[in-house]
């Protein structure tokens, strides 16, 4: 090495040129609860399950979704629709049980696309938060079903 | 103000310097010298002698007495002290007659000792500063200080090749 | 009148003493806040407006955690330690001249605790012994690997006040006083040292960065690849006040430099300022606070640069550390000091003969 590399003060200067140009530089942080990251219109979020306009659940348990599913995440149990159950399920077959494991699930869309009825999509505002228990994150119907209309506006 | 200073700092050195000697752990002896330096070098103040007072701190407890923790840590201290010194009478008699020796010179040397008492009138106080002690260091004892400072600079350059990479040998 | 500098000095040191602990306590919220932003992140926004209560929340956190002290550890010196630490840091800022004099009524207050003429041998001695608190701290955890820590903190710090004390020298031939307030007196307006002084400016910046044990030559506290170093055993508040020390010292240092080579409270124009005003009092007390105001600007760009320093280089290796200190440091000091006493004797042979 010359006599000027060995002195290393060019080099030193040269880095801390480099550091003062990042410490001006905008910052990449997201100050996340308060503000998010723009998402893509098609992200793939947490799962809902959907209702038809007249707030029946549209899902008839055929199975295809858990088909699908590359993850093997979604379980479910059919049940017959008894009478009087019109209003809330809009198939004879409807899911007693619908199931998600979210720990499982790597949010691929499949079953989305899997599904004749319409009635899973991934939505694009929500996350699957994160919790303290595994058991949390297996998402029973409760949480996966649209809330109705009326509800949601009280 | 001074005198009751001065009594109180004199009767701190005699205490600490004791301590030095009985301390079992002689961490805590290398420590208690270190406060014997500070309160020497209070009394330099006292005298109005700062500069000697810094020097003592910076070269005696800022360097040689961190050489001699040094070594005090590395020696296996605190255990076996009391096994390892032979305490038999031979030890006993000849620390007996090596104090004694010491306390007699000691009483031979103040015996003769007339204190001097310096005339109120011509006494200069601030013959202690820096200045004042430049100025005699570099007129009136030129040589010894050019060949005390040509002595460290030797020692400088000594630690220095010391430290320089002999050819052939590889570190790292 | 004696009384009233008796308390406005007891004010005045209680004052410099709650700026350094302030300041000390802000590095840390600084330090992170540099970190994050020379590393593109944002750092510590949570705790008050922008994170400005930060270190309140450090300080809190520290308290709260447990006092752990090893079980065959010497009790006493394992508390002293910090204690000496913490004592020595806070003792420096003493003598520095934070600005000039006051004039208020009759009595001119000068802005220096003590002015003693031997200052900058003062904080030499005080720094000097900041090496017994790691020592003694190391060494009374009784831990080898607490102790081989101290032993390499001790030994830096001797090293490099070797030749800090040599770069000093050359200063000290040039301003022919030992007093800091003298120093900063001659470096009126924009008449630095720093003019006259790179190399030993240059020596004396990296040895304080050797001194306060800041990166790139922070090897006493590397936790990763030297455990630690010195306190390694210490938790709580103690390793803390290791910690607090070392900022305090870190704005002790920055303060020396800028007394002694970039003109303590003197500014370019200052003379222009003080003439401008009619009152002489009026201008004499304009251009201190205007000087105050400019030292601490100063001793902030320090504080800055420090850590700029650290999230740019990376740490020396020990026996590099050693050889840059011995083998390249000391003789370039000692050359110093022969160009400065050539200068010296060029600049009189061409002025007077």
């Amino acid at each position: 090495m010359t006599l000027s590399e060995r002195m290393y003060l060019p080099a030193i200067a040269q880095g801390l040129g480099i550091t003062i140009k990042h410490f001006f530089k905008k910052k990449a942080t997201i100050n996340y609860p308060e503000e998010t990251r723009q998402r893509s219109d098609i992200w793939r979020g947490l799962h809902v399950l959907k209702r038809d306009e007249n707030g029946a659940e549209r899902c008839t348990a055929c199975g295809l979704c858990a088909v699908a599913c590359p993850a093997e995440a979604i379980t479910m149990t059919a049940g017959e629709r008894k009478k009087g159950e019109e209003h809330l399920y809009r198939e004879e077959k409807y899911a007693v049980t619908y199931e998600v494991n979210m720990l499982r699930c790597i949010f691929c869309g499949l079953c989305e696309e899997a599904c004749p009825k319409a009635a899973i999509f991934l939505q694009d505002d929500k996350l699957a938060p994160a919790r303290y228990e595994r058991d949390e994150f297996i998402y029973g119907k409760d949480r996966l079903v649209e809330p109705l209309k009326t509800t949601e506006t009280k | 103000m001074t005198e009751s200073l001065f009594f109180f700092f004199a009767s701190l050195t005699l205490l600490c310097a004791i301590m030095v000697v009985i301390s079992k752990n002689p961490v805590f002896s290398v420590i208690f010298l270190i406060l014997t330096f500070f309160t020497i070098s209070a009394h330099y103040i006292l005298l109005n002698a700062q500069f000697l007072a810094a020097v003592n701190i910076i070269v005696y407890a800022g360097a040689i007495m961190v050489l001699f923790l040094f070594v005090l840590m590395f020696i296996n201290t605190g255990k076996n002290v009391e096994g390892t010194l032979k305490r038999n009478v031979l030890v006993k008699i000849a620390g007996t007659v090596a104090g004694g020796l010491l306390f007699t010179v000691v009483v031979a040397a103040l015996k003769d000792v007339t204190l001097g008492n310096p005339d109120p009138a011509t006494y200069d106080s601030q013959v202690g500063m820096v200045e004042n002690l430049g100025k005699v260091l570099f007129t009136k004892y030129m040589l010894p200080f050019q060949l005390v400072a040509v002595l460290f600079l030797v020692s400088m350059v000594g630690a220095v090749m010391i430290g320089k990479r002999e050819t052939g040998e590889q570190n790292f | 009148m004696d009384s009233v500098l008796l308390i406005y000095k007891g004010i005045y040191i209680l004052a410099i003493f709650g700026i350094s602990l302030l300041i000390a306590t802000y590095s840390t919220y600084f330090e992170r806040k540099i970190a994050a932003f020379i590393q593109d992140r944002v750092g510590p926004n949570r705790a008050g407006p922008m994170g400005l209560l930060q270190p309140l929340a450090d300080a809190g956190k520290l308290f709260f955690k447990e006092e752990f002290i090893p079980a065959k550890a010497n009790k006493m010196l394992f508390i002293l330690g910090p204690g000496i630490a913490m004592l020595v840091a806070a003792m420096s800022s003493a003598v520095i001249p934070f600005g000039d004099t006051l004039i208020i009524g009759e009595t001119s207050f000068d802005l220096i605790a003590i002015d003693v003429n031997i200052g900058i041998l003062y904080i030499f001695g005080v720094v000097s012994l900041g090496v017994y608190g790691l020592m003694i701290g190391g060494w009374a955890s009784n831990n080898k690997f607490s102790l081989l820590g101290a032993i390499r903190a001790a030994s830096q710090n001797i090293s490099y006040e070797l030749a800090m004390g040599l770069s000093l020298i050359a200063v000290l031939m040039l301003s022919g006083s030992l007093s800091l307030k003298v120093i900063a007196e001659q470096q009126t307006g924009f008449n630095w040292n720093i003019w006259y002084q790179p190399l030993g400016f240059l020596i004396f910046l990296i040895c304080a960065f050797a001194e306060t044990n800041r990166t790139p030559f922070d090897l006493p506290e590397s936790e990763a690849e030297l455990i630690g170093g010195y306190h390694t055993e210490y938790s709580s508040m103690k390793l803390g006040m290791y910690l607090f020390a070392e900022y305090i010292n870190i704005f002790v240092v920055s303060a020396v430099m800028s007394t002694l080579y970039f003109g303590a409270y003197n500014f370019p124009f200052m003379e222009n300022l003080r003439n401008a005003f009619d009152d002489p009092v009026l201008g004499n007390n304009v251009v201190t606070i205007i000087g105050v105001a400019v030292m601490f600007a100063k001793i902030f760009a320090f504080i800055f640069f420090f850590m700029w320093v650290r999230w740019t280089l990376p740490r020396f290796r020990y026996d590099q550390l050693m050889k840059l200190g011995w083998n390249i440091l000391i003789p370039l000091a000692i050359l110093n000091i022969l160009l400065t006493g050539g200068g010296i004797l060029l600049y009189e042979y061409f002025t007077n003969g």
